[in-house]
């Protein structure tokens, strides 16, 4: 989709995800996988444009995750929208290793999935199939508050009762 | 029993309007089938055999009269006029319209009630002791620790989409009526040498396929670390367990493939960053929660006097007498008792109740028992804290309504899942197996000779009627498209759980009948005095029902 919902808005996507592995890369801004950014890391100092890197749900992101927090972006990827996988990894970046640029999830969610992913610390959603983006994030505020601590409140709520 | 506020309330209306919104989008065409399956299952609504089929969840089994009455209302004016008890203390209707569910949820949020993660792949309701609160053997009232798990768990973000479902029970007394041994995660509260309460942590247990005893992987938790040793289970096990095979997902099947030892390894690891994190509880909130399972106002009552009364009445009246027996039990507070009202007349579905039953039930809550209803795993009624001196009162109440059936505990107080009446993975009814054995056994003195036995059956493998854990358990199986059923003995669900084992090759509908009653036969002809069937099973053997049963008929 050439549009993506990012910090509640509609913006236009201007990554380009490269799925495979290769050598070959375009130019401009690139999501490439995680084995091909460690090969090609040191090459790409040079690269005209951003780059980013997108993490499968399966990941030991522990093994990596170093040399990627001062990337811009990781998208994490839900090859099924059931697996759930994908929501720790998005607290790990945030909560473990205080990764502070964009989250985004790609791959196949669903909109109602939006208002636990952005508890998780995703910001940015950019989806599989064509919808009203507008009309889907109003599922970013399904609810206005929550028992848990997350990425977006850092007090649980048994704290902040009145 | 807990009360919400305004934030409890809200989140419970904001999630009705939620599943508003997309049962709406799912009818307009705008969520595919694949796509509204979890998100329906998330609110409990499954589409079955028949029809939909809604279970609304009782938190830790705990009702109050006013609820009781909602949900009457709701089978009324929603349903056939009737519902049924789960083994997991909720609630189900049979009969929903899919169009209709969010009306029903927006009726069961105005007494406090709702359907969230009562299925599908993440926490489900929390279980634990239907005599908490005045159980004489217990160590701490384990429902506000229940109360506490439910908030955490509740729409929980990280945790919507786990492998599989995720059952935890929390156990608080010696004895265990929790079954916690036999749910994903298990939480036992214990005091250790120095005095603190805290709990005991055990994973991987469970029914179903493969069915588990849990191992113990933390042998003390300071109470106020529970939410985030919990969080740190859980991320080890949805970021781990098997997605590849739904048959392999459980958290029992990782936590064998790692061992039980580096499993706790694993969580203690994750547990390191989360420990003293602000998720970590505080007296300020336990007491809070706490503040909500106070004990009622019980009257000074002269037991003594009250027993021989009691032992009159049950001296004239061989019904109450029997009930006295089978449905009433002591309670640590002096001049009060636990009343069973029985879900399992013969001739109905084990767990079903009329809306007229469940008004005469909250009635007799408010009259005997300070409002308040707790729903049992057995798929009973209890009725706490009910003066001695109401007892025979509340006996005559009950029995014309049909809850007085003095079968606590017998053969005839069997658990039994919908099975292929209702549910569309069943390998085969088990509803009529349970009538046919309620009418077999309809000689009382004979049942209660037979005294404690649980019989469970269920209609397939994914164990909903618990049969591995039935002293006499019964399973239904499909053999080249015929219904028939397997036989396990010695199963037990107390402190010392076990499983049942295989009697020998599966059986006819007709035939399981007229086994059970060998089964007895054996047990009579060797049982030592006041030994039990489950206690005579373990000192002769399985062989020696096995070879009866399957003996050449002469
Ligand atoms: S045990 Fe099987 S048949 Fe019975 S309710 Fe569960 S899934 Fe259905």
């Amino acid at each position: 989709m050439h549009q993506l919902l990012k910090d509640g808005a509609v913006v236009n996507n201007t990554w380009q995800l490269i799925s495979a592995d290769t050598d070959d890369l375009p130019q401009g801004d690139i999501l490439i996988s995680v084995s091909c950014w460690q090969a090609q890391r040191h090459n790409l100092a040079n690269h005209a444009g951003a780059v980013g890197v997108w993490i499968d749900s399966n990941e030991e992101i522990e093994a990596f995750v170093a040399t990627i927090l001062d990337l811009p972006l990781i998208a994490i990827n839900f090859p099924k929208f059931v697996d759930g996988r994908g929501f720790s990894l998005a607290r790990l970046l945030r909560d473990r290793y205080a990764y502070s640029g964009e989250i985004r999830a790609i791959g196949q969610i669903i909109r109602d999935q939006l208002f636990p992913m952005q508890r998780c610390g995703f910001n940015a959603f950019a989806f599989e199939t064509e919808l009203d983006l507008v009309e889907a994030s109003k599922s970013l505020g399904d609810f206005s508050d929550a028992y848990q601590v997350a990425v977006d409140q850092p007090e649980p709520l048994f704290k902040r009762r009145a | 029993m807990y009360q919400y506020d305004q934030y409890d309330q809200k989140i419970v209306d904001e999630r009705v309007a939620q599943y508003r919104d997309q049962t709406k989008r799912f009818l307009a065409g705008a969520i595919s089938e694949e796509e509204f399956l979890p998100l329906r299952l998330q609110n409990g609504l499954y589409v079955q055999r028949l029809a939909p089929m809604l279970r609304i969840a009782v938190p830790y089994g705990l009702m109050s009269s006013l609820q009781v009455r909602k949900i009457a209302d709701i089978s009324r004016k929603f349903d056939k006029g009737y519902v049924h008890f789960t083994t997991r203390q909720n609630i189900q209707l049979n009969w929903p319209q899919l169009e209709e569910v969010p009306d029903i949820l927006a009726e069961l949020a105005k007494v406090q009630m709702h359907a969230i993660q009562t299925s599908g792949n993440c926490i489900r309701n929390t279980t634990t002791d239907q005599f908490a609160g005045v159980a004489s053997d217990e160590i701490e009232d384990p429902r506000p620790w229940c109360e506490i798990i439910r908030q955490w768990s509740t729409l929980h973000p990280e945790f919507a989409f786990l492998p599989r479902k995720f059952k935890i029970a929390v156990c608080g007394s010696e004895q265990d009526r929790a079954a916690f041994l036999l749910h994903d995660i298990g939480v036992q509260l214990i005091v250790n040498e120095a005095g603190e309460t805290g709990f005991r942590i055990f994973v991987g247990g469970g029914l179903g396929r493969t069915p588990v005893i849990a191992s113990l992987i933390r042998d003390f938790l300071p109470k106020e670390h529970l939410l985030t040793y919990l969080d740190a289970v859980l991320r080890v096990y949805n970021r781990y367990g098997n997605r590849d095979n739904k048959y392999k997902a459980r958290i029992k099947i990782l936590v064998r493939a790692w061992t039980p030892e580096v499993f706790a390894e694993r969580v203690e690891a994750e547990w390191q960053h989360l420990k003293d994190g602000p998720a970590t509880l505080n007296g300020h909130e336990i007491e809070r929660v706490k503040g909500f399972f106070t004990l009622p106002d019980y009257r000074a009552v002269d037991d003594k006097a009250v027993q021989t009364q009691v032992n009159a009445l049950a001296a004239e009246h061989k019904g109450f007498s029997r009930w006295l027996d089978r449905n009433v039990k002591p309670q640590k507070q002096q001049g009060y008792a636990c009343v069973t009202l029985s879900l399992k007349p013969a001739g109905v579905a084990p767990g079903d109740v009329t809306d007229r039953q469940l008004d005469t039930i909250a009635d007799l809550a408010d009259r005997y028992s300070f409002g308040e209803v707790r729903t049992t795993h057995n798929q009973n009624i209890v009725l706490a804290d009910v003066l001695k001196s109401d007892l025979f009162e509340l006996w005559q109440a009950a029995r014309p309504a049909g809850l007085a059936t003095p079968n606590i505990g017998t053969i005839n107080d069997m658990i039994c899942c919908p099975g292929g009446d209702y549910c569309s993975l069943a390998n085969a009814k088990s509803i009529p197996v349970a009538e046919a054995i309620q009418r077999k056994f309809d000689d009382l003195d004979y049942v209660y000779d037979l005294g404690d036995l649980e019989l469970n059956i269920s209609g397939c493998m994914n164990a909903c009627g618990h049969h591995h854990i039935g002293h006499i358990g019964i399973l239904g199986v499909d053999k080249k498209g015929e219904e028939w059923y397997q036989i396990q003995l010695g199963g037990s669900a107390d402190k010392n759980a076990a499983l049942g084992k295989v009697l020998g090759p599966s059986l006819s509908r007709d035939a399981v009948v007229d086994s059970i009653e060998t089964l007895l036969d054996v047990y009579v002809e060797n049982r030592l005095e006041q030994e039990s069937f489950l206690k005579t099973y373990q000192r002769i053997g399985l062989d020696k029902f096995k070879e009866r049963v399957y003996a050449p008929a002469s």
